[in-house]
């Protein structure tokens, strides 16, 4: 009988809980051994390929799709692992460790699948969408720093780099509403890109903020203020910045309380209903590593990047971003979705006045 | 006309006689269903839509059509309980009390007082596991999925009780003419105080999640409103009615199966919207809770079936040494059981509102006619004049709010 379980089904909770630190330890030694690959042996090697600026660049994007491809599988297990604790489930368990593998499997099965394109769809637009919404993805990657050594290309203006290339991701969204001539996935383009565009204002002006703070667009020196003068959440006019940015990036990521653009229940899925196959995987793959960017994002501008005691940078920086990756999971699973009305008002009636305000706050609190 | 728009959930509307009536070339028809992950089950709803708003509804039901009326007709009063359990198949015990209560009107029997409290018992059950289905779903449709599962983890414990029982989750039948298929299990009692005791602490913890969660609160207040009048004109009832104020519960006003004798409050909304009927659900689980554990408390003993061998078979020990009851026992297993001729209905209050069966008898061993009032049924009507105007997310929680099964709007 299935309810006679309920001391060990706790006892097997518990047993999970630690295979699944145990999975996040040996994450970040990975990660920290990737980090210091600084052995001797090797140096040859790594001078060689970062002398030649076309081998530099391509062994840079290799490592960086292949990164983001890996963190995406983990991500979606650890969300589904997480929902699964949160909603008195298991989560994934069978396929390898604690579930590890159920993404790969998942993502071989999306591979194998058949590549359905509707009759009636605007083939170039369906097409392409996927990777329009990809691309930006990845590119914004590039001035993320996730340790000291490890910023692909440090811009002197990455901040606007990185709002002016995630914008872009509204197009290939759109495309996607649009080309597949159904008219779910038109309202959920449609709902999409309105969000995107609405939500950007607030979010630019929270940058903004730390724009003001800092007195540049770099990353970098974004970084080295903090080493300075101590993480920015902890100056007073940036904790609504943050928070503002918070929400807004929950909104860019469509995730609940903002998922209208692929409300289950009223869209069917929203501008990826017609998606099948490798094309489908994209948008996932494009999501969850949006969702790690815009974590890491929050955290280089506000929680110090990559600084912090005796670990390795990089450690530090993915062990930042997951918490705050955590934290946005934990809202999703609560939370109830907005209606598009209730979500607009929120964007224009309260968060932008209240970004401007915190904006002047900034520049004045930095003008001192 | 509509003829502007060559799209097929036009020409298909069209041709099954439905009025479609663009306002201008500025809105879209959009076939909301039958395959749409929260219509509940197979309805299908036409929206016409100008950006995101409704400018008409139209529901079109059907796609899960069995015939259990007439299928009613075709088998025979105790063979009719099992197709009972598919009308509201979330709610099945009370489908099969409500079945049985005609026929025993028709025989003009009732059962000793222990059959009436497990007949109480196991409906209250079945209207917590009931509601619990409409929280989890309704809450997954306006987006919050950590109250689905909530929700299902407590359902599945009383369909465990319901297996104990019964030997079967969904469908008991346990309540048939005359009494019920059996008594209480050994241990029983003690399972369902267990679970009554914890229910409390669970409804609780629903409620941490949504019942100020202002997100909730927005997409529910001032949403889907009906007047008491709308109602009594569409037919309206149960909770759906509750929630505009009026105290109409049938378990109150025509008690049926010693309801009378137990306390209970009807809970009634004031505001008559989504978020009202919400709060009515929520009491209402509350109070089969406090009923639930009054039928416990009072739990008479002695027999639970009707003493009349001509509606229950005699026990097996009786077949041993008595030649009329082998007899009585072939004659109810292979005929069952011949009412006088006469008609009955007797409404009974599921949790979507007034069910009843209008059963008529032409003396023989199968009804002549069996008539379903079903609420979900005459409650779905209310969509059309609560969704105009509004958002198509509203539609959703809606139809979620009237709390509708298909099993029983089709049948």
């Amino acid at each position: 009988m299935s309810v006679a379980h309920s001391g060990s089904a706790d006892a097997r909770r518990s047993g999970q809980f630690v295979g699944v630190i145990f999975v996040f330890i040996v994450l970040l030694v990975i990660a920290a051994v990737i980090g210091h690959l600084t052995l001797p042996g090797l140096a040859p090697v790594w001078h060689f390929l970062g002398a030649h600026p076309i081998l530099n660049a391509l062994v840079k994007a290799v490592v960086y799709v292949s990164f983001i491809a890996l963190l995406v599988l983990f991500l979606i297990w650890w969300e589904r692992k997480f929902a699964g604790w949160l909603q008195a489930r298991l989560g994934p368990k069978h396929v390898g460790p604690q579930g590890m593998l159920q993404t790969l499997a998942d993502a071989l099965k999306l591979i194998t699948k058949e590549d359905i394109t509707p009759a009636v769809a605007d083939r170039p637009l369906f097409y392409l969408a996927p990777f329009v919404v990809f691309v930006p993805t990845v590119l914004t990657f590039m001035v993320l720093p996730l340790g000291p050594h490890w910023i692909a290309q440090d811009l002197n203006v990455a901040l606007l780099y990185v709002i002016a290339i995630s914008s872009m991701t509204a197009t290939g969204i759109m495309a996607a509403g649009w080309g597949s001539n159904n008219k779910y996935s038109l309202l959920g383009g449609v709902r999409a890109v309105a969000q995107l565009l609405s939500y950007e204002v607030p979010m630019v002006m929270a940058v903004l903020s730390v724009v003001t703070f800092v007195g540049g667009l770099s990353m970098r020196h974004i970084i080295d203020y903090q080493a300075q003068n101590g993480w920015l959440i902890l100056k007073w006019p940036l904790i609504p910045a943050f928070l503002i940015f918070l929400i807004a990036a929950l909104a860019e990521l469509n995730r609940t309380p903002f998922d209208l653009p692929e409300a289950e229940s009223e869209l069917v899925s929203g501008f990826h209903t017609e998606y099948s196959g490798m094309r489908f995987a994209f948008f996932f793959l494009a999501e969850f590593a949006n969702n790690f960017f815009s974590a890491g994002f929050a955290v280089a501008l506000f929680f110090g990047g990559y600084l912090g005691p005796i670990l390795p940078g990089i450690v530090w920086f993915i062990l930042k971003t997951f918490v705050l990756i955590t934290l946005m999971m934990w809202i999703r699973w609560t939370v109830p979705r907005l209606r598009i009305d209730q979500m607009m008002g929120l964007c224009w009636k309260l968060l932008v006045p209240l970004s401007l305000v915190v904006f002047i706050l900034a520049a004045a609190w930095a003008s001192r | 006309m509509a003829t502007e728009l060559k799209n097929y959930n036009t020409a298909s509307a069209q041709a099954q006689g439905i009025q479609i009536d663009p306002i201008d070339e500025q809105t879209m028809v959009i076939n909301m269903g039958p395959q749409h992950p929260s219509t509940h089950g197979v309805l299908r709803v036409i929206l016409e839509l100008d950006g995101e708003n409704i400018v008409n509804a139209t529901c079109h039901i059907g796609y899960v059509h069995t015939g259990i009326e007439k299928e009613g007709e075709f088998q025979t009063y105790l063979k009719a309980v099992t197709i009972t359990d598919r009308l509201d198949y979330v709610s099945a015990s009370i489908n099969n009390l409500a079945y049985t209560l005609s026929v025993e009107k028709l025989l003009g029997v009732a059962p000793p007082p222990r059959g009436q409290y497990l007949r109480v018992m196991l409906c209250e059950l079945q209207r917590i596991a009931s509601h619990l289905v409409w929280l989890g779903t309704h809450a997954l449709d306006i987006g919050a999925m950590t109250v689905f599962f909530f929700a299902f983890r407590e359902r599945e414990k009383i369909l465990d009780l319901f297996e104990m029982m019964s030997g079967v989750r969904m469908m008991p039948s346990w309540i048939v003419p005359g009494g019920l298929r059996g008594d209480a299990p050994e241990g029983y009692f003690e399972r369902v105080k267990a679970f009554v005791d914890e229910f409390p602490y669970r409804i609780e913890e629903y409620e941490t999640l949504i019942d100020q969660n202002p997100i909730w609160l927005e997409r529910t207040q001032g949403i889907g409103i009906l007047t008491p009048e709308e109602c009594m004109a569409l037919g309206v009832s149960g909770p759906t009615l509750r929630a505009t104020g009026v105290p109409h519960d049938l378990r109150k006003a025509v008690p049926y199966c010693s309801y009378d004798q137990f306390r209970f409050e009807v809970p009634i909304g004031k505001y008559s919207d989504v978020y009202d009927r919400y709060r009515v659900r929520m009491a209402e689980m509350r109070q089969s809770r406090e009923i639930i554990k009054q039928a416990l408390e009072n739990m008479p003993d002695g027999p639970f079936n009707v003493d009349d061998r001509k509606v229950m078979p005699p026990p097996r020990e009786e077949l041993d040494h008595s030649m009329e009851s082998v007899i009585h026992h072939f004659k109810w297993w292979t005929e069952g059981i011949h009412p006088p001729v006469g008609e009955a209905y007797v409404p009974v209050e599921s949790p979507k509102g007034e069910l009843g069966f209008y059963l008529v008898s032409n003396g023989s061993n199968y009804p002549w006619r069996m008539h379903v009032r079903g609420p979900s049924f005459m409650n779905l009507q209310s969509l059309a004049t609560m969704a105009k105007g509004r958002l198509i997310a509203d539609v959703v929680a809606m139809i979620g709010s009237i709390d509708i099964v298909l099993g029983e709007i089709d049948r």
